[in-house]
C-alpha cells in the first residue's frame, strides 16, 4: 500500500490486496520510518510549496503587467520576490529532489530502506515547521523578509524588517533538515548497495545524488554561518558586514555565494541523473558515455566551489579575481557540454517514442541548454557589467531552474508514477500539461532576455514605459504557466485514484532494479538484497 | 518492521514518535529564538519562554531517542553493516561541522587579508581610505575600528596557552581511554575517560574566566569591531561545541559504569571520541589564527 497520497481514506479504497502493508490513519505519515512514505511526504510538500511560491510569482507578474504601481505596495512586492525565491529554492526544488531520492535510491540500489530511517522522518518533518515560520513572518508587523532571497547585507542587516530573526532561524532549521537528509543519502549509497552493485554500475540518478549530497553537506553549514553573522550584525551590533567596524558588505556576498553557487548545482545535478534515466529508456538504447557522465558530474561539483564570485563581478574585485572566476566559470561548460552531447548521442538513431516523460526530457535538454548559453554570456566579465541585475539574469536562471530543474522533476514524476501508484497516468492529460507548459514557459521567460538586454532592472515593481508591451506578454505567459500546473495536479490525483493497471515495467526500454519489483512497489522492497550481475 | 533474512540483517525501526517530537522541538527553538531576538529591544513578548520550552523538548527527545537506540543496540539488533552506517553518518556530520567553522574562519581571513587592508588604502584603495576614514590605520588585531571604537587584543600567553595544553592533553587521555576499551581494561577506561571530562570542564571554566576578563578589564566585547566579532563568534561557537562534547562524554561515562560497550562494538564511544578530537583540532586552528598570529 504505497500510494502517493496523503489522504488515508483514498489509500484504503484501492488495492487492499497487499500483505502486511502500511499502518493506517494519519499517524502513519507522522511516525513513519518508511522511505516510500517519507518520499511521498516530501513530494507533496514540495508540490504545495511550488503552488505557494507560484502564487507569489503570479502577484509579481500581475503587478508588472503594466508600468506604474497598481496592485501592491513596493515593500510587499519586495517580500513577494524574496519569499518566492526562498520557497522555490528551499521548499519546492530541493524537497522534490529529496523526495525522489527517498523513493528511488533504495529501490535502485537494492536496499531495504534508507540507512537511517528515523532521522529520515526527522529531516522531513522539520520542513513544514520551517516554512510555517517563514510564511508567518509575512503577516507580522513590518512584514516578512524583503531583501531578496540572497539577503545581501546591508539590506538584511541595517534595513531589514524586525522579523529578520525568524527568517534566520527558519533557514537554520531547514539547513539542519537538508544536512540530515544528505547524510542519509550518502550513507545509504555508500553502505547499502546490493551485492554486485559496484560503483560503475550505479544508475546515474544515484551517482548524481551522491555528489549532490556531498555538496549539500559541504555548503549548507556555510549558509548557517552567514545567516548567523547577519543575525549578530542586525541584533547584536557586530560589524561583519559593516565597514565602520572593519568588516565589509562585500564579504557577505563572498560567503553567501560560496554556499550559493554549489547550491545551484544541488538544484540541477539530480536533474542530470533523471534525464540520464529517461532518455535511454525512450530511445531504447543504453546511455551513451556512462563513465564520462559520472566524471562530468564530479567535475561540475568540484568546479562549483571555484566560481562563486561570478555573481559579484560588479563589486569592484581586483582584475585578477575577475579573470580567475571568469575562466573557471567557462570551464564548467566543458563537462556540461559532455552531458548534453551524451544525451543527444543516446537519442541518435534510437527508436524513439515521445511519451510525456520523454517530452519533458527533450524539452529539458533544449531549454536547459539555452539557460546554459545565457550563463556563458553572463560569465564574460565585461559583458556581465551590462547584464548584471537585469531581467537577463532572471531569464537565465529561470531557464535552468524552471525549464531545467522543474521540468526534470515533472519528467521524473511521469516516468515513475506507474511504479509509485500502480496505475498508468493519463497520457492525454500529460501531453496537455507538457504542451501548455513548454509553450507558456517560453512566452514567460524568453522575452525577459530582451527586457534585460534593454536594461530593465530586476526586483523593481515599476518600470520605464518602453518595457510595457514585452512585460505584458511575459505576464500572460506567467499566468498560463501557473494555470498549466493545475493540469499536473489533476493528472497525479487521477493516477492515484485509478486508471489502467501498470505492469512492473511499463516502459519498454527502461533499465534498473526498480522495474524488477511489482507496481505499485510493495511497502518493503528488497528485504532480501538482489544479486546484481 | 524488522527486515530479517539470512543474507543481511539490516534493522529498519518501526514507527517512531521521536522524530516528530524533535521537529516540534526545533520549531519551538527556531520560533522562540527568532521572536526572542526580535523582541530584545522592546523587552516584552514570550519568545524566551518558547525557546526554553523548545530546548526542553529537544532534551526530552534526545533522552528518549537515545534510550531507544541504546536498548536496540543492547538487544543485539544492530549488525556490522548498521554500525558502518552510524560511523559514516557521524563522520559526515563532523564534516558538516568543519564547514560551519570554515565559514567563520573565512570571515576572519577575509577581514584580515582584504577588508581591513583595503579600508587602510592598500591595493588600489587609496581613495577609499581618503574619502571614508582618512585617519584609519590598518593593523591586526584591529584595536581601533574605522569609526573609532577601541579595544584591546587578547594575547596568547597565559590563559589561552593553558587552555591549549588542557585540550591537547584531553585528546591524549581520551585516546588512552579508547585503548583501554579496546583492550577490555575497564578500570583504565573509566579513569582516563573521567580525567578527560575533568579537563573538558576545566577548559570551559577557564574560557568563562577569559570572557569575564575580556569584558570587564579589556573592553574586548562582541560589538568591538571585526576583531571582537570574529574572536567571540569563533571561540564562542567552539565553546558551545566543547560543552556539547563534554555532555556527550559524561553520558558515555555513565554508560561505561553501567557496563556498556565491548571491545568490538562501541560506536557511541567512537563517535564521542571523534567529536572530541574534532573540537580539539578546531581549537588548535583557533589558537594559531585567532590568538598567536
Amino acid at each position: 500500500m504505497s500510494t502517493m497520497t496523503q489522504d488515508p481514506s483514498i489509500a484504503q479504497n484501492d488495492h487492499d490486496d497487499h500483505h502486511h502493508g502500511a499502518p493506517k490513519g494519519l499517524m502513519r505519515w507522522v511516525l513513519t520510518t518508511n522511505h516510500k512514505d517519507i518520499g511521498t511526504l516530501y513530494l507533496w510538500f514540495s508540490f504545495i510549496m511550488f503552488l505557494t511560491g507560484g502564487a507569489m510569482a503570479m502577484v509579481i507578474r500581475a503587478e508588472l503587467f503594466q508600468p506604474g504601481l497598481q496592485l501592491v505596495e513596493p515593500n510587499f512586492f519586495n517580500q513577494m520576490t524574496t519569499v518566492h525565491g526562498l520557497i522555490m529554492v528551499f521548499g519546492a526544488v530541493m524537497p522534490a529532489f529529496t523526495g525522489l531520492a527517498n523513493w528511488l535510491i533504495p529501490m535502485m540500489i537494492g536496499a531495504p530502506d534508507m540507512a537511517l530511517p528515523r532521522m529520515n522522518n526527522w529531516s522531513f518533518w522539520i520542513l513544514p515547521f520551517a516554512f510555517s515560520i517563514l510564511l508567518s513572518s509575512l503577516f507580522m508587523e513590518g512584514g516578512g523578509p524583503n531583501f531578496g532571497w540572497t539577503f545581501y547585507a546591508p539590506l538584511s542587516t541595517t534595513y531589514s524588517p524586525d522579523s529578520t530573526a525568524l527568517f534566520v532561524f527558519a533557514v537554520h532549521i531547514m539547513g539542519i533538515s537538508s544536512i540530515m537528509g544528505a547524510i542519509n543519502v550518502v550513507v545509504t549509497i555508500v553502505n547499502m548497495r546490493a551485492p554486485g552493485m559496484t560503483w560503475m554500475k550505479l544508475p546515474l540518478f544515484v551517482w548524481t545524488w551522491l555528489i549532490t549530497a556531498f555538496l549539500l553537506i559541504a555548503v549548507m553549514p556555510v549558509l548557517a554561518g552567514v545567516v548567523t553573522m547577519v543575525l549578530t550584525d542586525k541584533y547584536f551590533a557586530t560589524s561583519f558586514f559593516d565597514a565602520a567596524g572593519g568588516g565589509d558588505p562585500v564579504m557577505f556576498q563572498h560567503i553567501f555565494w560560496f554556499f550559493g553557487h554549489p547550491e545551484v548545482y544541488i538544484m540541477i545535478l539530480p536533474s542530470f541523473g533523471i534525464i540520464s534515466a529517461i532518455v535511454p529508456a525512450f530511445s531504447r538504447k543504453p546511455l551513451f558515455g556512462y563513465a564520462s557522465m559520472v566524471y562530468a558530474t564530479a567535475s561540475i561539483a568540484i568546479l562549483s566551489f571555484l566560481v562563486w564570485a561570478h555573481h559579484m563581478f560588479t563589486t569592484g574585485m581586483p582584475v585578477f579575481a575577475e579573470l580567475f572566476f571568469m575562466y573557471c566559470t567557462m570551464l564548467i561548460a566543458v563537462p556540461t557540454g559532455v552531458k548534453v552531447f551524451n544525451w543527444v548521442a543516446t537519442m541518435w538513431r534510437g527508436s524513439i517514442t515521445f511519451e510525456t516523460p520523454m517530452l519533458f526530457a527533450v524539452a529539458f535538454i533544449i531549454l536547459f541548454t539555452i539557460g546554459g548559453f545565457s550563463g556563458l554570456m553572463l560569465a564574460i566579465t565585461p559583458a556581465d557589467f551590462q547584464y548584471h541585475d537585469t531581467y537577463f539574469v532572471v531569464a537565465h536562471f529561470h531557464y535552468v531552474l524552471v525549464s531545467g530543474a522543474i521540468f526534470s522533476i515533472m519528467a521524473a514524476a511521469y516516468y515513475w508514477l506507474p511504479k509509485w501508484t500502480g496505475h498508468m497516468y493519463s497520457e492525454t492529460l500529460g501531453r496537455w500539461h507538457f504542451w501548455c507548459s513548454v509553450i507558456s514557459v517560453n512566452v514567460l521567460f524568453f522575452p525577459m532576455h530582451f527586457l534585460g538586454l534593454a536594461g530593465m532592472p530586476r526586483r523593481i515593481p515599476d518600470y520605464a514605459i518602453q518595457f510595457a508591451d514585452v512585460n505584458q506578454i511575459v505576464s500572460i505567459g506567467g499566468f498560463a504557466f501557473g494555470l498549466s500546473q493545475l493540469i499536473f495536479l489533476a493528472v497525479v490525483i487521477k493516477c492515484i485514484r485509478g486508471g489502467e493497471k501498470a505492469p512492473d515495467k511499463p516502459w519498454e526500454g527502461a533499465e534498473g532494479l526498480e522495474w524488477t519489483i511489482a507496481s505499485p512497489a510493495p511497502y518493503h522492497s528488497f528485504t532480501t538484497p538482489p544479486e546484481v550481475k | 518492521m524488522t527486515t530479517e533474512n539470512k543474507h543481511e540483517n539490516y534493522y529498519v525501526p518501526e514507527q517512531s514518535a521521536w522524530p516528530i517530537i524533535g521537529a516540534i522541538g526545533l520549531f519551538l527553538i527556531a520560533f522562540g529564538a527568532g521572536s526572542y531576538v526580535s523582541e530584545l529591544n522592546s523587552q516584552q513578548g514570550s519568545g524566551g519562554i518558547i525557546l526554553l520550552a523548545g530546548i526542553a523538548v529537544i532534551i526530552f527527545m534526545i533522552f528518549g531517542w537515545f534510550r531507544a537506540v541504546i536498548a536496540e543496540s543492547m538487544a543485539g539488533l544492530y549488525s556490522k553493516q548498521m554500525d558502518r552506517s552510524f560511523r559514516q553518518g557521524m563522520s559526515w556530520f563532523i564534516f558538516s561541522e568543519v564547514m560551519f567553522f570554515a565559514a567563520f574562519f573565512g570571515a576572519l581571513f577575509y577581514a584580515r587579508m582584504i577588508a581591513v587592508p583595503w579600508l587602510g588604502g592598500a591595493s588600489n584603495n587609496a581613495m577609499t581610505n581618503e574619502v571614508l576614514w582618512p585617519t584609519f590605520e590598518a593593523v591586526w588585531p584591529l584595536v581601533t575600528t574605522p569609526d573609532g571604537t577601541t579595544t584591546q587584543a587578547m594575547g596568547w600567553m597565559g590563559l589561552p596557552l593553558y587552555n591549549t595544553l588542557i585540550l591537547l592533553t584531553s585528546s591524549v587521555t581520551l585516546h588512552f581511554a579508547h585503548v583501554g576499551l579496546e583492550k577490555n581494561k575497564r578500570k583504565a577506561l573509566t579513569v582516563w575517560l573521567g580525567l578527560t571530562i575533568i579537563l573538558g570542564i576545566a577548559f570551559l571554566a577557564l574560557q568563562v574566566e577569559e570572557y569575564m576578563h575580556a569584558y570587564q578589564e579589556m573592553g574586548l566585547t562582541l560589538d568591538a569591531g571585526i576583531y571582537g566579532n570574529t574572536f567571540f563568534l569563533l571561540t564562542g561557537f567552539h565553546g558551545m561545541h566543547v560543552t556539547l562534547g563534554t555532555v556527550f562524554l559524561i553520558v558515555l561515562f555513565f554508560r561505561v559504569l553501567k557496563g556498556h560497550f565491548t571491545p568490538e562494538k562501541h560506536f557511541a564511544f567512537q563517535a564521542g571520541a571523534w567529536y572530541w578530537h574534532f573540537v580539539d583540532v578546531v581549537w588548535l586552528c583557533l589558537f594559531i589564527f585567532v590568538y598567536v598570529l
